[in-house]
């Protein structure tokens, strides 16, 4: 279980910060989604696994920490509607100059107007 | 209860979706509201700043759950100074923002504006670091509709930079938080600050990893080199008004790191000892320089103020990194010197966007008003830079004596002095090519007269460097508070116990339920 969970948000970083680093604004949005996944399943085992354990105080002697199961909702929903937002912006980016990298233009020489420095 | 210190979060909160409701289609109306609400923030945290000047801290728990259960607001002095800077400097911004004409150069300038003032105000009152985070996304999600206001494609891809990079510092502030949860089993900041020093020095892994990962996202966020480079382009690229504000977001980094690394873990506690004492400064130090080169590379103005802001946060930056009293005394002076410059400095150079072709530090023909608006210019980069007799100078002198008696002396008064001679020659020559050589520059037959910038704008810019003025003329008044707000974080005992024995919500029930039983 333990060794499930681990390697599981192991992989999902892995993946998330390789496709983070591409230069195209896809993969990146994509990553940072992978990036979120891991992230929430995090927070979620940061209260400890238990299995079959309520989440709140009962008369049975185990149960689970509410706390990081409160915590991951509220992360879900931000990371969520970033995620929506930062694609709006990446598609609006795209569609205005039908170029979807993520670094600025090289500068084309010291006599142009729009140079990056 | 005392409801008062809850305004700064409410206030923006309700005033912005009634900007939204009841005057969407028309910009006066929205442009009067906003001024009302950001006079009324100033009004209350005026009032806040006042209330905790005598050293009170002021609790307020959210539904009266008591802490560590509840989410907590604390008001101490250095929240309250921070908030009542913020409500300042917005309100000139806004002013610049109606005088120039940008709030009305896309939709819903004046509700962002308002949600983005929410989420600064609720991170800095907050005293839960999830509720922290929580305020974070609050404050980048309006900035995020700010950053592409008004839109253009290099305006729109610099904002997929931005927002691709903050949702990134957000993952890692979830990480983060995940560590220390696992580690303490609490997020109240007063609560991990009891429990991080009960920690067994053989078990120190998880702790050190998180809180160098928390390091890292407050860096980000502080803009502190090599973590900077979402900044340049931006800011840069922001439009001028919201650039200006933005110059309090960096400090929100700052101050995050003021508190968690002087209240959770403090210089002088073992299991985080060499973490962040040992790679703070040097990174300070490597910002300075970074933002001095910078200044004197650019090519164009706006990039120039930006690598100013980084240069002034690795300032306030180094005497932080130290951890002492009067460096933190010296760092909060700066920190309120940085903001006020950085945002002239944005508007300054808007005002000279709005009458010339482009920011290109070329010779052109000389900018509509171009009088005032370098002499504005002026003072501001005497400010920014360093010289005598603006507050810069102060802030520079009181940061290099509180590092007069540290080991990094030598190295930090070399690359602060140096660093500070560059960035002089830069904002020089950026001076000079735009106002003194723009008049051997002949006007092109066909080009009509551009009007001047607006008389409100110029009282926008106007008002913040007469707060650089104030803040350099009280600068006795203000160090000293700086010096109180300084000792009162270094004896935090006060803070945990207000926060912490405040009794709220069924407390009392279940002391008098285990009485019972």
């Amino acid at each position: 279980m333990e060794l499930l969970v681990a390697s599981a948000i192991g992989i999902l970083t892995a993946g998330g910060i390789y496709l983070t680093l591409r230069l195209r604004t896809f993969p990146v949005i994509l990553g940072i989604s992978l990036l979120t996944y891991a992230v929430n399943v995090f927070l979620f085992a940061s209260g400890r696994l238990t299995v079959g354990a309520p989440p709140i105080l009962t008369d049975a002697t185990t149960y689970t920490d509410p706390l990081p199961q409160a915590l991951v909702l509220t992360a879900i929903v931000i990371s969520f509607g970033m995620t929506a937002v930062v694609l709006m912006i990446a598609l609006g980016s795209f569609l205005g100059s039908n170029d979807d990298s993520v670094n600025d233009p090289i500068p084309l020489g010291d006599d142009s107007e729009e140079d990056a420095t | 209860m005392m409801h008062w210190i809850i305004l700064p979060v409410v206030l923006p909160a309700m005033f912005a979706p009634f900007i939204i409701l009841a005057a969407r289609h028309h910009i006066s109306i929205q442009r009067v509201i906003s001024v009302v609400a950001v006079l009324a923030l100033i009004a209350v945290a005026a009032g806040l700043a006042w209330q905790s000047s005598d050293g009170t801290v002021t609790l307020y728990q959210l539904s009266d759950w008591a802490a560590p259960f509840g989410i907590v607001l604390v008001g101490d002095r250095l929240s309250t100074m921070m908030i009542l800077l913020t409500a300042v400097l917005a309100l000139f911004v806004l002013l610049y923002a109606i005088g120039s004409g940008w709030d009305g150069r896309g939709r819903h300038f004046h509700a962002l504006y308002q949600f983005q003032l929410m989420g600064i105000m609720g991170a800095f009152l907050t005293g839960d670091l999830f509720n922290l985070f929580v305020f974070f996304e609050v404050l980048l999600i309006a900035s995020y509709g700010l950053m592409i206001h008004s839109g253009g494609n290099d305006r729109l891809r610099a904002g997929v930079q931005y927002v691709g990079f903050n949702l990134l510092g957000s993952t890692l502030f979830l990480f983060a938080l995940g560590s220390i949860y696992a580690e303490t089993g609490t997020l109240n900041m007063a609560d991990l600050a009891n429990r991080v020093a009960l920690i067994d020095a053989s078990e120190t892994v998880g702790i050190r990893v998180a809180a160098v990962l928390l390091l890292l996202v407050f860096a980000i966020k502080a803009a502190l080199v090599p973590l900077h480079f979402w900044l340049p382009s931006s800011y840069a690229e922001a439009p001028a008004p919201v650039a200006a504000l933005f110059a309090i977001m960096t400090k929100v980094g700052a101050y995050a790191i003021i508190r968690v690394y002087t209240l959770i873990f403090p210089p002088d506690l073992e299991i985080t000892s060499g973490l962040h004492g040992d790679w703070l400064l040097p990174a300070a130090l490597v910002s300075v320089t970074f933002g001095a080169i910078g200044v004197l590379g650019a090519r164009k103005l706006d990039r120039l103020v930006a690598f100013s802001v980084i240069g002034s946060m690795g300032m306030v930056m180094v005497p932080i990194a130290l951890f002492t009293q009067t460096s933190i005394t010296a760092a909060l002076y700066y920190i309120v010197h940085s903001t006020f410059a950085a945002g002239a400095l944005f508007l300054i150079a808007d005002m000279v966007r709005s009458g010339r072709d482009g920011l290109a530090l070329k010779p052109k023909p000389p900018v509509a008003g171009a009088a005032l608006t370098a002499g504005l210019f002026f003072t501001a980069a005497i400010a920014m830079t360093g010289l005598p007799p603006l507050s810069g100078f102060l802030g520079k002198l009181l940061v290099l004596d509180a590092v007069f008696d540290s080991t990094a002396m030598a190295w930090t008064f070399a690359i602060v002095l140096a660093s500070s001679l560059i960035g002089v020659v830069g904002f020089a020559r950026a001076g000079s090519v735009v106002f003194w050589k723009a008049h051997s520059m002949p006007l092109a037959e066909d080009a009509e007269p551009q009007a001047p910038p607006s008389a409100l704008s110029y009282v926008a810019v106007g008002g913040i460097v007469f707060m650089l003025v104030l803040h350099t003329v009280f600068a006795g008044p203000i160090t000293r508070y700086t010096s109180a707000i300084a000792e009162q974080l270094f004896a935090p005992d006060a803070y945990m116990e207000m926060v912490l024995e405040t009794p709220g919500k069924l407390s009392g029930a279940s002391k008098s339920d285990k009485e019972a039983h």
